[in-house]
């Protein structure tokens, strides 16, 4: 992982506060447990039916019946518990899971969320995420500011189909920490070495920028 | 008084399932697939299934054999990411689709099985996942109608059974097996260890054994089962 994203991830561990229930998404939200320390106090929660999830595991220590919604193979831990994929998901619908941390194709200033299929290139199903993207308290996307092809995934409004219209209040990326506000997007933190202009050039929507000193991370 | 013995060959009991069934397959990855009955699902060559599973499993297995076989007419699922067979299948038209969100199919399974007719839910409001579907005012706020879902037959994988059927399950080997073994006419469950009556303890039942119609116990775990090294 480039340095830019290690401190992304590392910057987003931060969001998680002690006591939640957090369901980190596929991909790099789940590289966020690895900027936690062992004893912090969270229920992480997995949509295949687990609460308490422990360590990754080598293959030659898993267990064939664990693993994550990502297919990893992990552990738990003291307290942990086992529960069917209706249960599991009464617990997101229900209120009960405080964040979720979601990847994203796209980011509008509205809130709107899309990070499930691209039209006629990538549409393996929604599996959990529009649950979780409908239904945590608070929704927060980890994600490269851009894209591969370097285009910008925070927009005015998203192109592709929707996972949840208004619902992300928060997005961390390898440039910046950018709220949801009512006004739009606005800028609370930006990356080491990453200049205003910069961050403008490569968001495809206005930022509000603060009067006061800008936090680095 | 005794419960009455329901094992039976996991052969016959396959042989029961016509062409054109719709199948739950319980499941979640790997843990929890009921891979020895799909095996022989495959093997005897059932046409036009409907199969109903949280994912397509990942090429080579599962499910993926009935795909490869052209026995499946339509696949109900969350997820097939992880299975670029059934993305081909799909893109080419040989198999049709319906995804639905992962909790939401869980609870229209959930509802079949609890004799409902349907749920209603909020999710998918605002996004295509709701075209197409009943809407209703329900106390002040707009719902989405999604019907339950019954399959004709459920297969089940199960970590330890006794013969009336009651099961136990694995850790994430659990997933969508306890709601699917509620909601087929016919519950067909494979079991890695089958211990007496009385052998599993009436507080550790997950899935009573009255919902249960047949238990196959299985003499060994074939490769699928195991630690998949990606």
């Amino acid at each position: 992982m480039s340095d830019a994203k290690s401190r992304m991830v590392a910057r987003a561990a931060r969001e998680i506060a002690p006591g939640m229930v957090v369901n980190l998404g596929i991909g790099l939200p789940t590289q966020v447990v690895n900027h936690l320390p062992a004893d912090f106090p969270v229920c992480l929660h997995s949509e295949n039916g687990l609460t308490g999830i422990g360590p990754t595991l080598p293959y030659d220590r898993a267990d064939r019946n664990l693993i994550d919604a990502g297919g990893a193979y992990v552990s738990t831990i003291p307290g942990s518990a086992f529960f069917d994929s209706a249960v599991s998901f009464a617990l997101v619908r229900s209120g009960r899971l405080d964040l979720t941390l979601l990847g994203a194709f796209e980011v509008a200033q509205n809130g709107d969320l899309a990070n499930w299929k691209i039209p006629g290139k990538f549409s393996p199903g929604v599996g959990g995420a529009i649950e979780l993207a409908h239904k945590a308290r608070r929704v927060v996307v980890l994600t490269t500011h851009c894209d591969r092809k370097g285009n910008p995934k925070l927009l005015e409004a998203c192109s592709l189909p929707l996972t949840a219209r208004g619902r992300v209040a928060r997005i961390y990326s390898d440039m910046a920490v950018v709220d949801v506000t009512p006004a739009g997007f606005a800028l609370r933190e930006l990356a080491e070495g990453v200049s205003l202009s910069a961050l403008r050039e490569a968001t495809g929507a206005p930022i509000l920028i603060p009067h006061a000193d800008i936090p680095t991370f | 008084m005794k419960l009455p013995d329901k094992t039976a060959a996991l052969e016959d009991m396959i042989a029961t399932i016509p062409d054109g069934a719709t199948v739950l397959v319980g499941g979640f990855g790997v843990p929890g697939t009921p891979f020895a009955l799909l095996q022989e699902l495959a093997r005897q060559g059932q046409r036009d299934l409907v199969v109903v599973k949280n994912d397509a499993n990942e090429a080579g297995m599962g499910i993926d054999h009935l795909i490869a076989n052209g026995q499946v007419r339509k696949l109900i699922v969350t997820h097939l990411g992880l299975n670029a067979n059934a993305i081909a299948a799909m893109n080419a038209g040989a198999i049709e689709v319906e995804f639905c969100a992962q909790g939401i199919l869980a609870e229209r399974i959930r509802a079949g099985g609890a004799g409902l007719g349907a749920i209603l839910t909020d999710i998918g409001l605002g996004t295509e996942m709701a075209q197409g579907k009943q809407q209703v005012e329900m106390a002040g706020r707009t719902m989405l109608v999604e019907p339950a879902l019954r399959g004709d037959v459920a297969l089940i994988h199960a970590a330890s059974a006794d013969p009336f059927g009651n099961l136990t399950y694995a850790a994430t080997a659990r997933n969508f097996n306890p709601v699917m073994a509620m909601a087929a006419t016919r519950v067909i469950a494979e079991t890695e260890v089958l211990v007496p009556l009385g052998g599993v303890a009436p507080d550790a039942v997950a899935t009573p054994g009255a919902f249960v119609d047949h238990v196959v116990t299985l003499s060994a775990l074939s490769q699928e089962y195991g630690i998949v090294r990606r």
